[in-house]
């Protein structure tokens, strides 16, 4: 019981006040608006490569880019802000499982290591972006 | 009796039309395309094989579920390593099989060669003890790696049960038993900012050196134990880390001591891992200042 308890107060205030992982300097790291302009081509060009994710992938390619350079852009706290649907709403006619998104996890891994992004300015981004995963994952 | 068969001509019935149904089910729409069936994780998110099986690190069970499966895929590997410090050498072979990111079930066979140690004691050069390790771990909470805007961890709870097949010995040096079970519970948790994993596990025991000198002995309490890892990733496939296990002293007529050791996990792709660590053994059996080389090679899906 007081195990419970304490689990509780360790997850709670997570939910009320999200903190932010990213660090000043980081949209810097990613090459701020064209670097990540430059990413999003590179992780298209994965995504529609790799079985996994190729499907998701077949419609709306330049918009999904444009809204991925916003989407990170503002959570590297740079000048952007992110208009486009929440994740829940836009993800929510497909059924995608863990292993899919993991994919496209791994996909965008290489990809920012591709263009050069230091390793720890990479998971600072990811850990901004796992949590997503109760919104996308519906399977 | 003619109530049962009813009930199941019933289900019958209700099944056949909605099989019918099925079968005749337009194809998938775009928004539904199956998953892969195996190695959904991300690459070192499953742990490496510990030296009792246990998905861990290698001295110490982790929270995580081994193998590279997701919570719809089934996961495991097989692993082989091996530990050698200045007079002893230990073989472990085994095999993991994660369940749907919940359950984890192994088999470890343990080989403990005394080498030279063995003639000093008069059972003959090169006398071994072997241990067959049987685990269960079960993931109750969390999510070590997605869950990165909370603070807890994942945690689990397993036991491992452990059969020495040298009863004799065992009973000669003051072990109580050649059977034993350990319970643990662990909690480990991936702060991917720092790029930092951290896990703890509190160990009930009475194992001497992991079971390879029997259980319990003039002290035939379960006492707790404490173990913890803290592993950095330097890249996707590469993590350094340290762990440190405490461990009971149950004999009289030998000491026994903590374990730590230094490790290199590396993971070339989702099915090839290697492990490479320096363990410090202290006092194992008569033999003080045992350290050494930790080598372990894990293949799976």
């Amino acid at each position: 019981m007081r195990l419970a308890l304490l689990l509780l107060a360790l997850a709670a205030p997570a939910h009320a006040q999200p903190v932010s992982h990213t660090r000043p300097g980081d949209y810097q790291a990613f090459g701020e608006r064209p670097g990540l302009v430059r990413l999003m081509d590179r992780l298209m060009v994965g995504l529609l490569a790799d079985p996994v994710t190729a499907p998701f992938f077949q419609r709306n390619q330049r918009r999904i880019k444009e809204q991925l350079v916003d989407q990170f852009c503002a959570l590297l706290e740079g000048p952007c802000e992110y208009k486009g649907g929440a994740m829940d709403v836009v993800h929510k006619r497909w059924k995608i499982d863990r292993a899919q998104f993991n994919a496209l996890v791994e996909v965008l891994q290489d990809a920012m290591a591709a263009e050069g992004i230091p390793f720890a300015a990479q998971n600072r981004l990811l850990a901004e972006l796992a949590p997503m995963h109760r919104d996308i994952v519906t399977r | 009796m003619r109530g049962v068969v009813g009930a199941v001509l019933a289900l019958l019935c209700l099944c056949r039309p909605a099989a019918a149904q099925s079968e005749a089910a337009p194809p998938p729409s775009r928004f539904d395309v199956p998953g892969p069936l195996f190695s959904g994780k991300l690459p070192l998110t499953g742990g490496v094989a510990s030296l009792e099986g246990s998905a861990g690190g290698g001295l110490t069970p982790w929270a995580l579920i081994g193998g590279q499966g997701t919570r719809d895929q089934i996961g495991g590997y097989g692993f082989a390593t091996l530990v050698r410090s200045q007079d002893y050498e230990l073989r472990v072979a085994g095999a993991t099989v994660g369940l749907w990111d919940r359950v984890e079930l192994s088999v470890a066979q343990q080989a403990f060669d005394t080498r030279n140690v063995g003639a000093a004691l008069g059972l003959g050069r090169g006398f071994t003890f072997h241990q067959t390790v049987l685990g269960a771990k079960v993931r109750l909470a969390g999510d070590a790696v997605l869950e990165q805007d909370r603070w807890l961890p994942q945690l689990a709870v397993g036991l491992q049960f452990k059969d020495n097949d040298r009863a004799g010995v065992l009973r000669a040096i003051g072990a109580r038993d050649d059977t034993g079970v350990d319970v643990y519970a662990s909690a480990t948790k991936l702060f991917l900012a720092q790029s930092l994993l951290l896990s703890g596990t509190v160990r009930l025991t009475k194992a001497n050196e992991l079971g390879i000198l029997g259980f319990g002995g003039v002290d035939d309490r379960y006492e707790p134990q404490f173990e913890g890892s803290a592993a950095l990733l330097l890249t996707r496939r590469l993590a350094v880390g340290a762990e440190y296990r405490m461990k009971p002293d149950n004999l009289a007529i030998v000491d026994e001591d903590d374990w730590a050791d230094l490790f290199l996990a590396w993971s070339p792709n989702k099915n090839v891992t290697v492990t490479l660590a320096y363990a410090r053994l202290g006092t194992v059996a008569i033999e003080r200042g045992q350290r050494g080389l930790y080598l372990s090679l894990q293949l799976g899906l």
